[in-house]
C-alpha cells in the first residue's frame, strides 16, 4: 500500500464528517427551529426581555434593563465581583461630552 | 491517471513517508495545531449559535420598555403614567410589567419574579410556574414539589407548583417564578398602581423614535429601551466574550505560531542534507518545492479538519462542556441549554484561510531558498 493510501482516505473520511455535519445542521434545523419558536412564544406571552444565562446579579441577569452602570451600585468602593461582568465590553461612545443644545440654546 | 496527477501522488508519498520517519515529531505538531484550531472554532460556533438564538428569540420582547429613573436607579413606575403613553398616537397599547428578583436563602439561588402578560400563562391564586433551574437549584425531588419561599426569619410563603418550564426554553426561563399580579404585590408587599417598567407596543416599527421622542417630554426623567437595543446588548456581550475567549487562547495561538514558525522556516540540519541528496540525486528545484508544499498541507489541513470537525462535536453534542465552566460564573442557577447546531459557511472559510495558508506558505521561503542552492554547498 502507498503511504499517501490511508492519508487520503483519513482526510476524506473528515471531509465526509464536514459533510455529515451540514446534513445534521439540516436534519436538526425544523426541530430547533419550533424549540425556539416555543422559547419566542413564552418571550411574548411572559414580556421577557432577557437571557437567563448569568443569575447572579441583578445587572448581570437583565443586561438590557440594567441601570446605566451606576457607579458603587452594590456597596461603596465595590468593584466588578463577578466574573460574568468581565463579559460585558464597556459602552461605546458612552457620554457624548455635550448636552446637545447649540450656543443659542445655551445662551436662552 | 494523468502523469501530473501521478506525480503529485508520488510526491506526496514520499513527504508522507518523510513525515513517518520523524514520528513523535510530526504527530506533536498536528496535535497542538489541531488544539489550537479546535479552541478558536468552539469559540466561534458557540458565539454564532447563541447570537443567532438571542436574536431570534429575543425578537418577542416589548417593542419598546419604558423605566422610571430616580437618583440614578431604576425605581417603580406610576400606574398614571400608562394613560400618558397610551394617548400618543402610533401607541397601540401601554402594559404594566411586573417584574423583580428575589434571594432564596436556602437555595442560595436568585429567581426572577414575574407576572406574565399573557393572561393564559398567569398561574390561578397560591400557585407558581417555575423554570427547570429553579426546582434544579432546590433540589426538588419530584416535579410538582411547592416551592416554599422565605422572605426574613419566621417568615414561610408557600406557592404550588402549577407546572415547570421545560428545558428547551431554557435559556430564556430557567430561574423564572411566574406569579399572578395579587400574588406578586402580596409577596413584596407592593401597593397598588405601582408597576416595574411599562411595555409598549407601536403600531409601526419605523415610528419608535417618534414615540420616544414625544414620550421624553412627557417623562423626562424616564429611560427608553427599545427591542432594537436589546438586541444590540446582545450582540455586543456575545462578540465580547467571543474576542475574550480568543484574546484567552491567543497566549497558546502565539505559542504555536512561533513553534510552527520555527518548525516551518528554519531548515534543520538533516532537512538540509536530504534536501542536498534530492538534489544530487537528479531532483529539481520545482520537485522540491512541490514536496515541501505537500508536507505543509497535510499538516494544516489535517489538523484543520480535526480541530473544526472536533469543535463541531464539542459544541452541538457535548453543549460546549469546555466552554461552558467559563460562562458560568458564580450563578447558582445556570440555565441547562443546548444550541440549535448552524455552522457559518463565510467563517469556516476564514478559519481554513487563517490556518492552513499562512503554515503552507511559511514553508516556501526557506526550502525555496535550500532548494535552490548548490547540493554540495547544502549537504556540507
Amino acid at each position: 500500500m502507498r503511504p499517501s493510501t490511508p492519508v487520503f482516505a483519513a482526510i476524506a473520511l473528515f471531509t465526509l464528517g464536514f459533510a455529515g455535519a451540514g446534513l445534521h445542521v439540516l436534519a436538526t434545523a425544523p426541530g430547533e427551529a419550533a424549540r425556539m419558536e416555543a422559547s419566542a412564544a413564552l418571550v411574548r406571552a411572559a414580556g421577557l426581555t432577557d437571557l437567563a444565562l448569568f443569575t447572579e446579579a441583578r445587572y448581570s441577569r437583565h443586561p438590557s434593563m440594567a441601570d446605566l452602570h451606576s457607579a458603587f451600585q452594590d456597596a461603596p468602593m465595590s468593584f466588578e465581583h463577578f466574573p460574568s461582568g468581565t463579559f460585558v465590553s464597556p459602552p461605546v461612545g458612552f457620554g457624548g461630552g455635550r448636552l446637545g443644545g447649540s450656543a443659542e440654546e445655551v445662551a436662552q | 491517471m494523468t502523469p501530473w496527477i501521478n506525480r503529485q501522488r508520488s510526491l506526496a508519498d514520499y513527504t508522507l513517508a518523510a513525515l513517518g520517519r520523524r514520528k513523535g515529531k510530526t504527530f506533536a505538531l498536528v496535535a497542538v495545531y489541531a488544539l489550537v484550531v479546535f479552541v478558536v472554532a468552539s469559540a466561534m460556533l458557540f458565539a454564532t449559535a447563541l447570537t443567532r438564538e438571542a436574536d431570534l428569540v429575543l425578537a418577542e420582547a416589548p417593542e419598546l420598555t419604558v423605566q422610571h429613573v430616580k437618583m440614578g436607579r431604576h425605581e417603580m413606575i406610576d400606574g398614571a403614567e400608562i394613560t400618558k403613553i397610551a394617548g400618543l398616537r402610533g401607541v397601540s397599547s401601554v402594559e404594566g410589567r411586573l417584574w423583580g428578583y428575589f434571594y432564596d436563602a436556602t437555595s442560595g439561588a436568585n429567581y426572577t419574579f414575574q407576572v406574565p402578560s399573557d393572561p393564559a400563562l398567569v398561574p390561578g391564586p397560591g400557585e407558581a410556574i417555575v423554570g427547570e433551574g429553579v426546582q434544579r437549584a432546590r433540589r426538588a425531588t419530584w416535579e410538582g414539589a411547592p416551592l416554599f419561599l422565605s422572605r426574613f426569619t419566621g417568615d414561610m410563603v408557600k406557592f404550588e407548583v402549577a407546572r415547570t418550564l421545560g428545558a428547551e426554553s431554557a435559556l430564556v426561563s430557567s430561574d423564572l417564578v411566574l406569579l399572578n399580579e395579587a400574588d406578586f404585590r402580596a409577596f413584596f408587599d407592593l401597593p397598588d398602581g405601582v408597576w416595574t417598567d411599562l411595555a409598549v407596543s407601536i403600531r409601526n416599527p419605523r415610528e419608535i423614535d417618534t414615540v420616544i421622542d414625544k414620550a421624553s417630554r412627557l417623562m423626562p426623567d424616564a429611560r427608553f429601551v427599545t427591542r432594537d437595543e436589546i438586541r444590540r446588548t446582545y450582540q455586543k456581550l456575545f462578540s465580547w466574550r467571543e474576542g475574550l475567549m480568543i484574546a484567552l487562547a491567543s497566549a497558546a495561538v502565539l505559542a504555536f505560531a512561533i513553534f510552527a514558525a520555527d518548525k516551518a522556516s528554519g531548515l534543520s540540519a538533516d532537512e538540509a542534507r536530504e534536501i542536498g541528496i534530492l538534489k544530487a540525486i537528479g531532483w529539481d528545484t520545482r520537485d522540491v518545492i512541490s514536496m515541501k508544499l505537500w508536507e505543509g498541507a497535510l499538516v494544516s489541513l489535517g489538523a484543520f479538519l480535526i480541530g473544526t470537525l472536533g469543535a463541531y462535536v464539542h459544541v452541538f453534542g457535548f453543549g460546549a462542556g469546555l466552554i461552558a465552566p467559563v460562562l458560568k460564573g458564580w450563578s447558582v442557577i445556570y440555565p441547562d441549554f443546548r444550541l440549535a447546531p448552524l455552522v457559518d459557511g463565510m467563517q469556516i472559510a476564514t478559519l481554513f484561510l487563517l490556518t492552513v495558508l499562512p503554515y503552507t506558505a511559511a514553508t516556501l521561503v526557506p526550502i525555496w531558498r535550500a532548494a535552490s542552492a548548490d547540493p554540495d554547498q547544502v549537504m556540507r
